[in-house]
């Protein structure tokens, strides 16, 4: 883009002096962002910057305590979801709000007729969607249910449905997390004709070489304030990777790994499909005293091993060795009694039971052991003690053991889940996107927590979407994509282009068979 | 408008909240009954009086309660896990039937014997029509609400089907119902010359151990894990089919108690009106006593109180006794909503 026309192009969006407080926390310290007529700009921050909260300030889901917000210079009404629609601000969710049932034409469709015109015009309609997909590369057959549809489609669908509402203002939170490196390819270049037709976007990520390759300008947030704005041509990713963390990049001090004997290993393993790919014959070894990490695009197949490591998901064919012993009928249970700790990927569904209390909480799996229960009684003194415990080791921030979990922080949340899983030192450890949603805070402590338990000798898998995690952590790092694993490569190896080759599913081909060559 | 959770409501928060539901309750009925014609005060102080005001009315409501507590605990017990058993209209009346089928001289030994025996045997047969939608809903992901509603049709024209064949009583005049039980099946009355009985006793005595299930044993801490988050369970280890089995036969076993104690305690034969509902009931003393087993025999005397008091009410005031059913409809309609006011606060912006 023109430089000059950039900088006389009408100021769009500007947020000025934008405040919010959670009790102690301040999520957002007097945040100011200015968005153009045909750039896009770049909101860089690592989980827990504020990145999130500034967007539903902006989207009127919270009102902010300081601070004004105008768009196309009028003032924007807080604390109304509407007005910021109206406005011509459309967002594209991380997590999309369509309807499954329906198609793609309803989904766009819907909600944008009069209420006393209960018919939708579907020719105009139709003709509206087509000529936005055409002129913006936004291929999707109207008429497709969207349960039908890849994660790729649906993310087009989101976008048109913004154009549709004749959004002038798209912002996009972290976009590509869910896509392949082709369909990334097309949403950027979905975005620069956006762009050139005058739209301005603001891009939510915290991955650097996107944000050089798409954005014109970068706004990067650190613990809820603007820790720095640059234009793109003077920058380069390590000095936003500085701005995003600090002064100092912290230096992921991990001594190098003393690996033992194998202490788990999946053989061939396959599944059925489960939030996204299932595996497909997969050869995995986990050595005492390693983290070997997993890199892939969400929904290769990770959640299927993971889920198939923790006993809920079934392998439909190949096996499961754990202190070389191999396992029939896995299941949680049996990976508890076989001392393997378990951190799964999502905390409020599957990781904690958000209405009962932290004591019943820490004892949810080890509740049957003589430890917590005789005789079919449950000992509430043992839990309480056990809770107080976890609180005072892990420093979880709550008012009690009776509190119900709910209640707590995604960060605290987590934090019970690690003392529970790493309670009497398991020899194996499962870690499914540990850190995902966390502060930086919580992250380098479950990073601490997960490098200590690898120095005692666990085995560790530590499956993350992270690229950046799985480099600084890993000790061995395998990839997987569509269900399928590449050969391992020791700590620094493969670059990271090399690794982002192989999470695009090329170069697959030596998977399983190159695996056993390496656990000779 | 938005709700925010809060902390663990205290003792006194949920009595506060409990008392403002029923006041609820009563200013809306008050207005039914003005609608009606009558005087809120007097309809209201012959409810009162006519539900404890005598002894005899006391013992009526007790009495009437006893079905109440069985049927509430049942579904308590039930919701707790998320198993939504409607059917403990059906589960009474096996209860009912396999008490008459032993009662009626199958077996003749004496009451110590004979009442244990026809005791287990009905939870046996109540329990087991809950483990088949349980069984449905785990196995094939059928919806109990309808697997269990429908029971309860195909349960009561079943006993419909006994009761003008194999367990007609022929001596009955041709009425369908069923022999009278004989002396040593019958649970005794507490006091002599009323209707209260034992299986009041009984309904309490449950209550407390339901309690104690929930409370305190590794079952009723996999039943509530299971209840509030399924998926969480499972992860954890907990068997959860297993669980939701194991609660799909104490609540119907439960719930076949209320069908024998009324049959034993008080009625003496199977007949068709042998319940006006008192499982469909059970829902509504269970959500009202917020699932706790203790609060389900206050709400069940509750309940039963204001049936009874509305029939005495009806009798002089002149106000149909249907408003018993719309002071209850109301009471619940009103504690659900403090139910959430317990857990929830309300912020306007």
């Amino acid at each position: 883009m023109d430089e000059n026309a950039a900088g006389k192009a009408e100021e769009v969006l500007r947020l000025s002096g934008i405040t919010k407080r959670f009790g102690k926390l301040t999520a957002n310290n007097a945040i100011s962002l200015t968005l153009r007529r045909g750039e896009v700009v770049a909101l860089l921050g690592e989980n827990g910057a504020g990145k999130t909260t500034l967007m539903n300030i902006l989207f009127g889901h919270y009102t902010a305590d300081e601070g004004d917000i105008e768009v196309f210079g009028e003032r924007l009404a807080p604390g109304d979801p509407r007005a910021a629609l109206n406005a011509g601000v459309g967002m594209v969710h991380q997590h999309f709000t369509l309807a499954e049932q329906m198609s793609v034409l309803d989904n766009i469709a819907l909600g944008t007729q009069s209420i006393w015109r209960p018919f939708l015009d579907r020719r105009a309609a139709r003709e509206r969607i087509s000529k936005l997909a055409a002129d913006y590369g936004l291929a999707v057959d109207p008429d497709r249910q969207i349960s039908d549809l890849s994660v790729g489609e649906r993310q087009r669908v989101e976008i048109l449905k913004a154009l549709y509402r004749d959004a002038r203002i798209l912002i996009l939170d972290e976009p590509t997390a869910v896509l392949t490196p082709m369909e990334v390819e097309a949403l950027f270049n979905t975005l620069k004709k956006l762009v050139a037709d005058g739209l301005s976007v603001i891009f939510i990520s915290h991955k650097l070489h996107e944000v050089m390759a798409v954005c014109d300008r970068v706004v990067v947030l650190r613990s809820g304030t603007v820790a720095g704005a640059r234009q793109i041509g003077e920058t380069d990713t390590h000095d936003l990777a500085q701005l995003m963390v600090g002064s100092e990049l912290p230096q992921d001090d991990v001594s190098p790994a003393i690996p033992g004997k194998v202490l788990f290993a999946l053989e061939k393993a396959s599944t059925k499909a489960e939030g996204g790919a299932g595996l497909d014959a997969i050869t995995l070894e986990l050595r005492a005293g390693e983290i070997t990490g997993l890199a892939g695009i969400s929904g290769n197949g990770q959640a299927a091993l993971a889920a198939a490591i923790a006993g809920t998901l079934p392998l439909t064919s190949g096996s499961i060795r754990i202190h070389g012993e191999t396992m029939s009928g896995w299941s949680p249970r049996k990976a508890l009694a076989n001392k393997l700790g378990r951190i799964p990927e999502d905390r409020h569904a599957t990781g904690m039971i958000g209405d009962m209390s932290v004591a019943e909480n820490v004892i949810s799996e080890a509740y049957p052991t003589r430890r917590f229960s005789r005789f079919g009684i449950i000992d509430w003194n043992a839990a309480a003690a056990f809770a107080r415990e976890i609180i005072a080791d892990y420093d979880v921030k709550c008012p009690s053991e009776n509190a119900r979990v709910r209640l707590l922080s995604g960060g605290n949340m987590q934090k019970l889940i690690l003392g529970r899983a790493l309670d009497g030192d398991p020899d194996v450890i499962l870690a499914s996107q540990p850190t995902r949603g966390l502060d930086i805070g919580a992250v380098s402590y479950v990073h601490r927590k997960l490098i200590e338990a690898r120095d005692r000798g666990a085995a560790i898998l530590l499956i993350s979407e992270d690229l950046d995690e799985i480099q600084s952590l890993s000790d061995r790092i395998v990839v997987m994509s569509e269900g399928r694993l590449s050969a391992p490569s020791l700590r620094g190896e493969r670059s990271q282009r090399e690794l982002g080759i192989l999470m695009a599913g090329h170069g697959m081909d030596q998977g399983p068979a190159g695996d056993t060559i390496h656990a000779a | 408008m938005r709700l925010e959770p809060r902390p663990n409501p205290s003792l006194a928060r949920t009595l506060g909240f409990t008392a403002l539901a029923i006041a609820g309750a009563v200013i809306f009925s008050s207005i039914l009954v003005m609608l009606a014609g009558a005087n809120p005060f007097n309809v209201f102080s012959l409810v009162i009086k006519g539900a404890a005001g005598t002894q005899f009315a006391l013992l009526e409501t007790l009495t009437r309660a006893t079905p109440l507590i069985f049927t509430g605990l049942a579904v308590a017990v039930a919701f707790r896990a998320r198993l939504w058993n409607i059917g403990a209209e059906a589960q009474l009346y096996i209860g009912a039937v396999m008490t008459v089928v032993l009662g009626t001289g199958a077996i003749t030994i004496p009451s110590f014997g004979l009442i244990p025996i026809i005791m287990v045997a009905a939870m046996l047969a109540g329990a087991l029509v809950l483990l088949g939608p349980a069984i449905l809903k785990t196995r094939f992901g059928v919806d109990e609400v309808v697997t269990t509603l429908l029971l309860n049709f195909i349960v009561i024209l079943f006993v419909s089907l006994l009761l003008e064949g194999p367990l007609k009583d022929p001596m009955g005049l041709g009425w369908p119902q069923s022999k009278r039980i004989i002396a040593e099946a019958k649970l005794p009355r507490i006091i002599t010359g009323k209707r209260l009985h034992y299986g009041f006793v009984l309904a309490i005595v449950s209550a407390g151990i339901v309690w104690f299930i929930m409370k305190k044993t590794v079952l009723g801490y996999e039943m509530r894990a299971v209840g509030h988050n399924a998926e969480a369970a499972r992860f954890a280890g907990i068997p959860v089919n297993r669980v939701i089995a194991k609660t799909a036969l104490i609540s119907g076993g439960l719930a076949a108690l209320a069908g024998f104690s009324e049959v034993a305690g008080l009625k003496g034969n199977l007949t068709l009106d042998l319940s006006p509902g008192y499982g469909y009931t059970g829902i509504v003393v269970a959500m009202l006593a917020m699932l706790n087993p203790l609060g389900v025999v206050l709400a069940a005397i509750f309940v039963a109180g204001i049936f009874v008091g509305a029939d005495a009410m009806s009798r002089s005031a002149n106000v149909p006794s249907y408003i018993a059913q719309v002071m209850v409809a109301s009471a619940l309609l009103t504690m659900v909503t403090a139910m959430m006011l317990m857990r929830y606060r309300i912020r306007w912006k």
